[in-house]
Formats: C-alpha cells, sequence, structure tokens
C-alpha cells in the first residue's frame, strides 16, 4: 500500500508540470495568508476584476513573448531580440497613431497595427536568415538585433517617450470585450492557436525533430531551414503583438525601457515550463505556467510588501531552485545520495513497472 | 588547439588565426582615420587615452569575459555584479565605517566567489551557464537593491584620490584606474597564453569531451574562468566606482551586452577555443572610439551608438562565419 503510494507520488512527481504547478499553487496560497480575499473574482460594472485576472492580465505579454520562444527553444535556438521587438512595434504604432489626425479612427489604428505586426515579421524573417541561412549560432544572430534594436526603437520615437490618446488602440492591451479583458483574450486564442498547430498537425513533431538533429531531420526530408525561419518569424510575431499590448496599456511608447528584459523573463518562463534550452522537445502549457508564476511571483511581491526591487531577487532563487529540481545531474546527487543504492534500485524497478501501463 | 600550435607558430596557415584580430585592428584604424579627418581635436593623443579613461572598468570586465567565452561558456552575471560591487564599496565605506583596505579585498572576495558559485552550479548540475548566469544576474542585481534603492555617493578620501589623480607622461595623462586595467590585460594574456590554465581554456573551448578524455582537469577550469570573470566584473566595479563615486543599482545596466560585443568584436569565437585578449582590448577600444566619434559629431543622436555596434557585430560574425567555413574546407 504504501509502496504502491509513493510510486505514485514519484510518478507525479516526475510528470514534467509537477514542479511549476506545485510552485505557482504555492505561492497564489501564500498570497491568501496576507489578502483573504485573494481568490475572489467578481464583475463590477460589466468587467471582471480580480486578484487572479490582474496576475493573467499582466502576464499576458509575457506569455505571448514566451509562446514564440518556446517553439524557437524547440529548435535548439534562442531569441533574445524580442525585447527589441517589443519596444519597436510599440513605438512604430505609436508613432503612425500620433500623426493621425483623428487618433480614435478605427482604420487608422488597425493600419498601425498592420504596420508595427508587418515590421516584426521582417524583423523574424532578417532573425531566421542569419541562423538558417547564414548559419550563426541563435544567441549571437539574435544579440544583433537585441543590441541595435534598442538603437531602432529610439530612432523611431526620435528619443522621446511618444503618448497618444487612442480609445480603439487602448482596447488592445488595457480595454475589455465581453467583460473579460482583450489581452488575455488575445493570448489565449495565440496559445489555443500555437497549440492547434503544432499538437494537431506535424508541425510541432517537426519542430522536435529540427532541434533534436537539424541535420538528421534535413537528411530525412524536412526542411529544416524552412522551419528554423518559420519559427524566429512566429517569435517576432508574438513579440510584436506583446508590444503593442504593452504600449497600448500605458498608451505610449518608451523606446528606452519598453519590454527592458522581457526576453529573460520569457526564457525563464520556457525552462520553468519544462522546455529543455537542448532543444528537441516543448510543452506549450509549461510556458503559460511558467510565464503565470513569474507574474503572480511580482503580484505576490507586490501584495506582501515587500519592496518590489527584490522580486529579482525571488526570481533568482526561483529560477536556480526551478533550474536544480529539473537537472537530472542534481537529483542524481542529491536526492539519491540519501538513499542506500539497493532501496533507489528496488524503487527505481517498481516505478518503471507502475509507470509503464 | 591555438595553443598547441602556438609556440610553433606559421608552420602550415600563417596568419589565418590572427585574421579576426588583424580585422579588428583595421576597422579601429580606418575608424580612427576617419575621426581625424572629420574633426580637427580628433587627432589628439589624448583624445585616444581618453577612451581609455573612459572604458578602463569595461576592459577589465570584458578581459574576464573573454575567459568564459573561450571556454564555450558565457556570463550574464557581470554587469549585475559590478553594480553589486560599487554598491556593497559605497554601503560600506559609507554605512559600515570599513577602511578601503578592508574593502577592497572584501568586494573582490565576493565577486569571485558568486563566480565560483556559479561556475560550480554549471559543472556539477549540468545546467547551461546560459540560465546559471542570468539567475546570478537577477541575485546581484537584487542584492544591489537590498542595500539601497536609492544611489549611496562615495565621499571616502581613497577613492575620490583615485578618481582624481592622474598618471601623467609628457604632457598626456590616464587615471590609475587605466594602469590597473592594463596589469589586468597583461596578466590574463600572459595566463592564456603561457600557462596550464591557459591552455586548458583553449582546449575544453576546442571540444570539452576531448579535453576530458586527454585528462585534462574540466571541472577545475571551467569553474576557475567562472571564478576570474566573477572577479574581473568585481574589479571593474571597483573601477567604476572609482569613475562614478557612488553605488548605485542602475549602474551597469547592459553591461554584460557590451563586455559580449567587446569579446566578439575581438575576434574571439563564441564558440570557444579561438581567441585572443588583445582582441578584446581592441574591441573595447572599437566601442570607445565609436562613442567619441558620435560625442565630437554632435549631430548623431546617442542611440546611434547601439545600432552601429550591432551593424559591427553582424559584420564580424560574418567575417568569422567566412573565416571558419574556409577553414573547413
Amino acid at each position: 500500500m504504501t509502496a504502491s503510494l509513493s510510486g505514485h507520488m514519484s510518478a507525479l512527481t516526475r510528470r514534467r508540470l509537477f514542479w511549476p504547478v506545485t510552485i505557482l499553487i504555492v505561492l497564489l496560497l501564500a498570497n491568501l495568508l496576507f489578502t483573504p480575499d485573494f481568490f475572489k473574482i467578481e464583475i463590477r460594472g460589466g468587467h471582471l476584476y480580480g486578484s487572479l485576472i490582474d496576475i493573467v492580465r499582466f502576464g499576458a505579454p509575457l506569455i505571448m513573448v514566451a509562446l514564440g520562444m518556446t517553439l524557437v527553444i524547440a529548435t535548439r535556438g534562442i531569441d533574445l531580440s524580442v525585447g527589441s521587438i517589443v519596444a519597436i512595434c510599440g513605438a512604430l504604432a505609436c508613432l503612425w497613431i500620433s500623426g493621425q489626425d483623428d487618433q480614435n479612427s478605427v482604420a487608422g489604428v488597425l493600419t498601425a497595427v498592420g504596420l508595427a505586426l508587418g515590421l516584426a515579421l521582417v524583423l523574424g524573417l532578417w532573425n531566421g536568415f542569419l541562423v538558417a541561412g547564414v548559419g550563426m549560432q541563435p544567441i549571437i544572430a539574435t544579440l544583433i538585433l537585441m543590441v541595435a534594436g534598442r538603437g531602432l526603437a529610439q530612432l523611431i520615437t526620435d528619443g522621446q517617450i511618444i503618448t497618444i490618446n487612442s480609445t480603439p488602440y487602448k482596447l488592445i492591451g488595457g480595454g475589455y470585450w465581453l467583460t473579460v479583458p482583450f489581452s488575455i483574450l488575445l493570448a489565449l486564442g495565440a496559445v489555443a492557436l500555437a497549440v492547434a498547430l503544432t499538437r494537431r498537425t506535424a508541425l510541432g513533431m517537426l519542430i522536435e525533430s529540427v532541434g533534436g538533429n537539424a541535420e538528421a531531420s534535413r537528411l530525412a526530408g524536412i526542411g529544416s531551414r524552412r522551419i528554423i525561419v518559420m519559427v524566429y518569424v512566429f517569435c517576432a510575431f508574438c513579440a510584436g503583438i506583446a508590444g503593442l499590448m504593452i504600449s497600448s496599456n500605458v498608451s505610449s511608447a518608451d523606446g528606452n525601457n519598453a519590454g527592458l528584459w522581457i526576453e529573460l523573463d520569457a526564457i525563464l518562463a520556457v525552462v520553468i515550463g519544462g522546455t529543455s534550452l537542448a532543444g528537441g522537445r516543448f510543452s506549450i502549457g509549461g510556458t503559460v505556467v511558467g510565464a503565470l508564476l513569474i507574474q503572480a511571483l511580482s503580484t505576490t511581491i507586490y501584495t506582501v510588501g515587500v519592496p518590489p526591487e527584490t522580486t529579482l531577487l525571488f526570481k533568482a532563487l526561483v529560477v536556480t531552485v526551478v533550474c536544480l529540481i529539473q537537472s537530472p545531474a542534481f537529483r542524481a546527487k542529491v536526492f539519491q545520495r540519501r538513499r542506500r543504492p539497493s532501496a533507489r534500485a528496488a524503487a527505481r524497478e517498481k516505478t518503471k513497472v507502475e509507470v509503464a501501463p | 588547439m591555438t595553443s598547441l600550435t602556438g609556440r610553433w607558430p606559421g608552420l602550415r596557415r600563417p596568419q589565418r588565426k590572427y585574421i579576426p584580430v588583424l580585422a579588428t585592428l583595421s576597422l579601429l584604424a580606418v575608424m580612427y582615420g576617419v575621426g581625424a579627418v572629420r574633426y580637427e581635436a580628433f587627432s589628439d593623443g589624448q583624445v585616444i587615452l581618453n577612451v581609455f579613461v573612459d572604458n578602463a572598468f569595461l576592459l577589465v570586465v570584458a578581459a574576464g569575459m573573454t575567459f568564459v567565452i573561450l571556454t564555450g561558456g558565457i556570463d550574464l552575471s557581470v554587469g549585475s555584479v559590478v553594480a553589486l560591487t560599487t554598491m556593497l564599496s559605497a554601503s560600506l565605506l559609507q554605512e559600515q565605517g570599513w577602511p578601503p583596505y578592508a574593502v577592497l579585498p572584501f568586494v573582490l572576495f565576493v565577486g569571485a566567489l558568486l563566480g565560483f558559485a556559479m561556475g560550480c552550479i554549471i559543472h556539477y548540475f549540468e545546467i547551461q551557464p546560459f540560465i546559471v548566469t542570468l539567475a546570478g544576474m537577477f541575485l546581484a542585481r537584487g542584492l544591489c537593491y537590498t542595500i539601497s534603492t536609492s544611489s549611496i555617493p562615495i565621499t571616502d578620501p581613497f577613492w575620490t584620490s583615485m578618481a582624481q589623480s592622474k598618471v601623467r607622461f609628457g604632457e598626456y595623462f590616464v587615471s590609475p584606474s587605466v594602469i590597473v586595467a592594463l596589469v589586468v590585460v597583461i596578466v590574463g594574456a600572459y595566463v592564456l597564453s603561457h600557462t596550464r590554465l591557459g591552455r586548458n581554456t583553449y582546449a575544453i573551448g576546442g571540444n570539452p569531451a576531448s579535453a576530458l578524455l586527454m585528462g585534462l582537469p574540466v571541472a577545475r577550469t571551467q569553474i576557475t574562468v567562472y571564478a576570474i570573470s566573477g572577479f574581473c566584473s568585481a574589479l571593474g566595479g571597483v573601477l567604476l566606482s572609482f569613475y562614478m563615486l557612488s553605488g548605485y543599482g542602475l549602474h551597469a545596466v547592459g553591461m554584460e551586452l557590451d563586455a559580449i560585443a567587446a569579446v566578439v568584436i575581438g575576434g574571439t569565437l563564441l564558440t570557444g577555443g579561438s581567441g585572443y585578449l588583445v582582441g578584446t582590448v581592441l574591441g573595447v577600444l572599437v566601442l570607445g572610439v565609436i562613442q567619441t566619434i558620435i560625442t565630437f559629431d554632435g549631430t548623431l543622436s546617442s542611440w546611434w551608438t547601439k545600432i552601429v555596434i550591432g551593424a559591427l557585430l553582424f559584420v564580424f560574425i560574418l567575417l568569422q562565419r567566412v573565416i571558419g567555413a574556409r577553414k573547413a574546407r
């Protein structure tokens, strides 16, 4: 009885999502101690309100960026330039809208969105070309745009912060649609689309196979290069949407600070979600949990009343703990040393048998 | 690879391994030439020395980064460790009343310890350097803010004397920081080219698996390079606090990118195993000269620096690819 229970437990802890979800739940429960009505969600003035809604709402840009990043990392790549793309897209959209006579015109806003996302696609194509066409290491190829992109964003805004006053544009990041914040719907839609495309078609498997071994995949008849270019374009597109959300939420574009460090948060979310940086497998669900975990962490720190600047400290702690727990070498060295070797072997046999069916 | 043939240079392909460094050198010469032609005061020798004065801390940090990148790793924590060092020095000097001779070794030790810890996690738990040093980056920045969220000015006499004194030769002068930075570079270059540690560093970057099979101390070397990088970041932080005379959690934001850019422009391969410290010095100078030209011009806005650095990164990585492709053939 106890043996089978421990067997079930260890099977559970071996699940990829077990640790991130557990930490997320612990974090949310911890909030309950400080704010008793933390889990309360209410409808006020036709809009959904509540701390949980806020976590998802403010986490939406991060979810978008991390979503694109997941697919890039699955091909054994990395995209450092997303933060710059966020800034560039926000800047371009705000610049276009601020130049309109009527900032509230829907057509003008749609053009701005179209222009910004179009530029994002071009930037993604550039990254993809450098990685797949020229054959640069992804970390370096995207470093170029990460450095130059900040300059480009400031070039677009002319070093100023562009403020706009446009109701239709405000909807993207700060508005509500059918009582739900629009940014949540956008993020949900993007996640659903990505899951459908990768898990309902062969695309996900192709991406994983390219990440496992790009050359072998090419020899097996997969268009490795095309897939790599595609994931970078997708990643830039997601970052572009995130850029629109961020700039729309504050109705302004700041070439210097918009999306600063979001690439690191996104990579963090992906890693926490159990996608290996070595490529070859990915979990979109894990990424969403990872992004929510990071956002919940920031929210918790605000509600607990710790100085918000120390968020970084907790982030460091969470990254280290999650990465250590996920590292097979760490588990082998720390957890199994405590048990007797024979008992360990026996336990392993048992779990194997129970996991098999 | 390079270290093995280093003693007998030029047997088969004489200059090939020096091409990236030579390219950087010629770029620097061209940029300096353009500057000298366009702006009258530019040809003054003091302008070049000022590039050193303004970038001494970056030089030290980039030297440490070169070690890490030569092993094929990366250290994203350097900027934060620099900030932490300025903060720690300022707080210990001003608020705790420590004497300078106690503060200096202590902050250097903290930097080296952080690097050592990250190296241990990277090696023993087999987590990517990228993620570990990212956590280190968050940790060091976070620690800054636990000390104080605002800037702490430093009024210690030793610090101010280091900030204001000038090492003169003839009509030119440099700050003491430049001397420290040059000593670091010379020691670093000696270690890389003439010691066992240096050869092991190149060997691990060339191919970690064969380095292990050859019986080289991979663990010790890998941890040492991160400790060196941590130490250099802390020293860079001390030099920055000489320069700024303050400790602040927002000092050196994004410096890791500058350091990586300097190393890459200096011709070191990011996959590890090939590169020279002198290249890194040239890389830092290139970044410094770009800034100087933009300052001299006056009509160019500061963001052009970033765009130009990005473009240079692109050109140099492309160059590395071309050379690498030729080598493979």
